[in-house]
């Protein structure tokens, strides 16, 4: 495929937040978004690690993209990623102890997510460092967006909090299974039922 | 190789409709299989029993027609079923639950327990146990074992003196002189109910008997490991949720298989598990959690058990 048929860096940017969005959309790298949204402030974090790792692979696959070998390719962008994810990892460790253990494996787990390597593969292996970059922020936003939206619906009810701070009333009756695994997947599943809902509701109009 | 021998058993569904049991008339039955334990449960717990199962099947009647509406879909309000599932929700939660868990659990098991699924007929699960489930899951405080014994009075449910090693008279057990959800506490009344239901033919008897006989039979079983246990079978029958479940929760036609024999496998199923959660889980009462995962083998079990047409092939 030539590269003039391929998206432009704005497509990729805004394919990302919501026609391609890797959560509700692609469907992939769901353990962190299953494991890490019981509370806004871990799921913040986590976003903010994979776009790091998500920016720092797409843009080195992309410069590297004339060296690499079909057969080598996937042990190229796991290596690659591995290096960012090491980065980051450490950095947080040193710098946002708590967080960091709050996480505990599912950041060092983020060399198998599944969301970068497919990145690498679709686009940073194909295009320029421009669009690899567009990719990379756009699917950032997506999958933030995406965490952001579980972890609100599941802190609030399950807490009655947001980001820590108090938001539902003192008298809040905490519904705990949210912050346990059941909740993020029935979470997940209605706000993915939700968004289809939309999609269909405004396809219908396009026609009509 | 002989013959098949005709067989002129009443076979599975489906049947050509001879006017008799329609969905709605089968529901209006199952309500009036429960009167003898609603009675009971206003009797024992006061007026307030008929406030919160009132507001339970007005809240699932509300949420059946707003999901179905919201499908585009005729709701299935006039047949009564999801009166029934609201019905059979509240009788199995605590005499004095806040009204908001009944909201919820209303909520979960019309949405998430039924109408997800497609809406009457297509739900995998017991919608009012997957309600009953994530309220137990969601608010603890108002459905732990000791939120099944009003604030000021003394005692704890059969199931949790029986964890203790201790036990109730089985004459209070039967009568339902004893703690636990509205619906359970009186084995007499589930059973006045029940009988109803298979005289008029609205249930079929092979659940109940293969719930009640396998809770014998391991109640003996528990006997014979640990004859000093105070805890006969007749305990393991008339205690909890066994009576009220094996009647009016397994029983459910959608989520229990369709055979004959289907069903005796399926009762006996949900017995044994029942069993197993009293013995070892966390929790007192394990029928719901039973009744769930039977229902999550209930496609197996069908499976095991399709009726061979008379003179078709094996």
């Amino acid at each position: 495929m030539s590269e003039s048929s391929l998206p432009t860096p704005g497509e990729r940017f805004v394919n990302g937040v919501l026609p391609e969005n890797p959560v509700f959309r692609q469907l992939l790298g769901l353990c962190p978004v299953l494991a890490v949204t019981a509370t806004l402030a871990s799921a913040l974090t986590m976003s903010f690690a994979v776009a790091v790792v998500l920016l720092g692979a797409n843009v080195v696959v992309s410069l590297i993209r004339g060296w690499l070998r079909p057969h080598l390719r996937i042990v190229v962008f796991t290596l690659t990623i591995a290096g960012f994810v090491t980065l980051v990892d450490k950095t947080m460790a040193a710098f946002l102890y708590p967080m960091s253990k709050e996480l505990g494996p599912y950041l060092p787990l983020i060399i198998v997510n599944c969301i970068i390597i497919c990145r690498c593969e679709v686009c940073a292996s194909k295009q320029g460092v421009g669009a690899a970059a567009a990719d990379a922020l756009g699917q950032s936003l997506g999958f933030t967006l995406a965490l952001c939206a579980i972890a609100s619906v599941r802190e609030l009810l399950g807490a009655g909090t947001l980001l820590g701070f108090q938001v539902m009333p003192a008298a809040w009756p905490e519904w705990v299974v949210m912050i346990l695994p059941p909740g993020a997947f029935f979470t997940f599943g209605l706000l993915m039922a939700l968004l289809s809902v939309i999609q269909l509701h405004r396809e219908h109009r396009r026609v009509v | 190789m002989d013959a098949p021998v005709p067989s002129l058993d009443v076979a599975p569904s489906p049947h050509v409709s001879a006017g008799g049991l329609t969905t709605a008339s089968m529901m209006r039955e199952v309500m009036i299989g429960l009167l003898p334990v609603c009675g009971f449960a206003v009797y024992r717990f006061g007026p307030g029993v008929l406030l919160r199962l009132l507001l339970a099947m007005g809240l699932c009647i509300g949420f059946e027609a707003l999901f179905m509406g919201m499908r585009g879909r005729v709701s299935a309000i006039r047949d009564g079923s999801a009166a029934l599932t609201g019905l059979i929700f509240a009788l199995t939660l605590p005499p004095t639950v806040p009204l908001f868990v009944i909201a919820v659990g209303s909520l979960v098991s019309i949405g998430l327990g039924k109408v997800v699924f497609g809406g009457l007929g297509q739900n995998i699960f017991n919608p009012a146990m997957v309600g009953r489930a994530f309220v137990t899951a969601a608010f603890p405080a108002s459905m732990s074992a000791a939120a099944f014994v009003p604030d000021g009075m003394s005692g704890a449910t059969p199931l949790t003196l029986a964890r203790a090693g201790e036990t109730l008279p089985l004459v209070d057990l039967t009568t339902g002189h004893c703690w636990g959800s509205m619906g359970e506490v009186s084995a007499v009344a589930c059973l006045l109910g029940g009988g109803y239901l298979m005289w008029r033919g609205a249930m079929g008897w092979q659940i109940p008997l293969a719930v009640l006989a396998t809770s014998v039979l391991f109640g003996v079983f528990r006997h014979g490991v640990d004859p000093t246990a105070p805890w006969g079978w007749t305990h393991e029958l008339m205690a909890g949720g066994l009576c009220f479940g094996a009647f009016f929760i397994a029983t459910d036609p959608v989520s229990s298989p369709v055979s004959h024999s289907g069903r005796l496998m399926y009762g006996s199923g949900v017995a044994i598990l029942t069993w197993f959660f009293r013995s070892f889980s966390g929790y007192p009462e394990g029928f719901m959690f039973a009744v769930l995962l039977m229902n999550a083998a209930t496609p197996l079990i069908n499976q095991l058990h399709v009726t061979r047409p008379v003179g078709g092939h094996v």
